[in-house]
């Protein structure tokens, strides 16, 4: 017992500071890799056209302007649709979406997590088989669907199978199983029902799973560009609008890299507010044998 | 004893403490369990009604069109094996569109989740103020939603193209090279670019899962003649790590095998001499441009197949390690 405490006590096993230097040189470097484009988006959001075009290019800006940011208000203005739509469209899908699978993901988590019923085990089963393919596996029966609930060309058809993504309910699972059941059982002797129990006991207990959801959500959701379901340009998002500035070509650079900039700075901004927390759940993440 | 199928196999609850009253037929059974549960299947029903529809039906419903012609207009008719046979033996560019999605799989697959981990376990050894540093840096790209455009930019055809710029200053390249237009350039930034984005969720697993083992083991570990940081690796990190490092292999493994949104979007669709076409980009062409439903849903079957066959080889195989 001394000596385990001793050894232990000390700081690891050989480790020697060469092979420390080596390994966080790597860091460092493939660190570099990951930041440099993206410090190049940031920059040329802030260049004015003269730079953007120079040789040698230049990733850092000299002369820094925000002119990019109003010229793509006026850019968009002369549009067939303001871009306070196109905002309002990612906006809305992006909120609906996210709020309603939080909802739903943890409704259907909780039981799945905390009680054996016929079907539970199944169920999980199957909803960790789908995480084992991507939604382009799915997407002609889901055209169809749409089409016979006459979906196509409206924001449902982006939220309501957002509600239903796998990953939000196998993650939310996985957190509640921590929950003690003695919580559970303590409220239930003081009369809750089980729809009681889970808004007023377990919801406020898996504040950090929530956040994952709603980052994962997020993220997908704040990129859709509508896919194959939207066609009418009033319904479009900004990710599309992007696209479009994108393909406006030299003129439009600036532009384009000022539209990146907005829509790359509130999830990254998300994430890190929310950081510790998902990490939690992130902990309780693995596929238990 | 009358409660033998209302008590929870581990440690889990019974939805209520109502005794079960004496067996009187298995289908009477079930009717009981299913009444005393039916708040339990009430919370489920809404995502489990969405979950059906949207991601477990439309699998069944994909597998029966690959079996005929349907063109969405008129009623879908019988074909047999034909689609699939037309698609490995007549449809050259779908054999091209394999070659392609394989190489990314075995490619980005493997070399993104060991760099999933390898960063994972540096960055857990940092300072606590230095590792959320250096965690938000390798996952930003994968949240920045379609920031990858950047490397068009970086990529780009002409002198002011960052890549050109720099091999033209320092004298590899006299001319700029058009990195998009030529096959033999394109695959190869495209898996750059999807490795650069492929830092999400099983990165986040296995921090999470790092800062969870538990330290005793590792004292435990020196006691028993763990001698340098690769054997504590393997005989205590790596093991301790199992449920993350299996949950980190399915989110890798599909995500390789459905490359599609950043090759259509850098190489253009359809790509050069079909470089950047993949099983996915194939699917869309005949799902959405040519409405050949039949045989968008045969691609889609084999995707299906391809992903959940090589999720299910490497959950077993990950069963092994540090046994």
């Amino acid at each position: 017992m001394k000596l385990a405490f001793r050894l232990g006590g000390e700081k690891r096993i050989n480790r020697s500071w060469q092979v420390d230097f080596l390994l966080f040189l790597l860091l460092g470097l493939f660190g570099a890799f990951m930041a440099i484009p993206l410090i190049y988006a940031i920059n040329n959001a802030f260049k004015p056209l003269d730079e953007l075009f120079l040789f040698p290019p230049k990733i850092f800006v000299r002369n820094p302007t925000l002119n990019n940011f109003p010229d793509l208000f006026h850019l968009m203005a002369k549009s067939w649709v303001p871009f306070s739509r196109y905002i309002f469209n990612t906006v809305f899908i992006t909120f609906a979406g996210t709020v309603g699978h939080v909802i739903l993901a943890s409704a259907a988590a909780y039981p799945l997590a905390k009680y054996n019923f016929r079907g539970s085990k199944t169920l999980f089963s199957i909803v960790v088989l789908s995480l084992m393919f991507s939604t382009q596996v799915t997407a002609i029966p889901n055209y169809m669907t749409m089409s016979f609930l006459g979906w196509i060309d409206t924001y449902w058809a982006i939220i309501i199978p957002a509600f239903a993504f796998p990953l939000g309910l196998y993650l939310m699972k996985q957190f509640i199983e921590q929950i003690p059941m003695a919580l559970i059982e303590a409220a239930k002797i003081d009369g809750a029902n089980e729809y009681r129990i889970f808004w007023t006991v377990v919801m406020p207990l898996v504040k950090p799973a929530w956040f994952t959801l709603i980052i994962l959500l997020f993220q997908m959701l704040w990129a859709t560009d509508g896919g194959s379901f939207i066609y009418s340009e009033e319904l479009k998002t900004m990710h599309y609008a992007m696209g479009q500035i994108i393909q406006g070509g030299i003129a439009r650079a600036g532009v384009a890299a000022a539209v990146a900039l907005l829509l790359m700075t509130v999830p990254v901004v998300m994430f890190i507010i929310t950081q510790s927390q998902i990490i939690q759940t992130m902990a309780s993440s693995g596929i238990k044998e | 004893m009358q409660q033998s199928d209302a008590l929870p196999a581990k440690a889990k609850g019974t939805s209520h403490q109502t005794a079960v009253p004496p067996k009187t037929g298995k289908w009477k059974n079930i009717m009981m369990d299913l009444k005393r549960d039916k708040h339990l299947y009430v919370l489920i029903a809404p995502y489990m009604l969405l979950f059906f529809i949207f991601t477990v039906l439309p699998v069944a419903i994909s597998i029966l069109i690959s079996l005929t012609y349907f063109n969405m207009l008129e009623f879908p008719r019988w074909a047999g094996w034909a689609n699939y046979s037309r698609l490995f033996l007549d449809d050259d560019i779908f054999l091209i569109a394999l070659k392609n999605t394989l190489i990314f799989a075995v490619i980005t697959g493997p070399i993104s989740y060991i760099a999933c981990f390898v960063f994972a376990w540096l960055i857990n050894e940092l300072r606590p103020k230095v590792r959320a540093f250096m965690t938000l840096i390798f996952y930003a790209p994968s949240i920045s939603g379609n920031i990858y455009f950047i490397w068009q930019i970086m990529f780009s055809g002409d002198a002011y193209g960052i890549v050109n710029g720099f091999l033209m200053r320092t004298g590899f390249i006299n001319e700029p090279i058009l990195w998009f237009q030529n096959p033999k350039y394109t695959l190869m930034i495209i898996i750059i670019v999807q490795l650069w984005l492929s830092l999400g969720t099983s990165f986040l697993a296995f921090i999470a899962g790092l800062q969870t083992v538990d330290k005793t083991l590792f004292e435990a570990g020196a006691v028993d003649g763990i001698r340098n940081r690769w054997q504590e690796l393997w005989y205590i990190t790596l093991p301790s790590m199992r449920p993350q490092l299996m949950f980190g292999a399915v989110i890798q493994i599909t995500a390789s095998f459905a490359v599609a949104d950043v090759a259509m979007n850098l190489a253009g669709f359809p790509s050069v001499q079909y470089s950047a076409h993949t099983v996915v980009t194939h699917l869309i062409d005949y799902g959405t441009i040519r409405f050949e439903m039949g045989y968008a849903s045969a691609i889609a079957t084999v995707l299906f197949i391809m992903m959940l066959g090589s999720n299910l080889i490497i959950q077993k195989l990950l069963r092994k390690v540090g046994d």
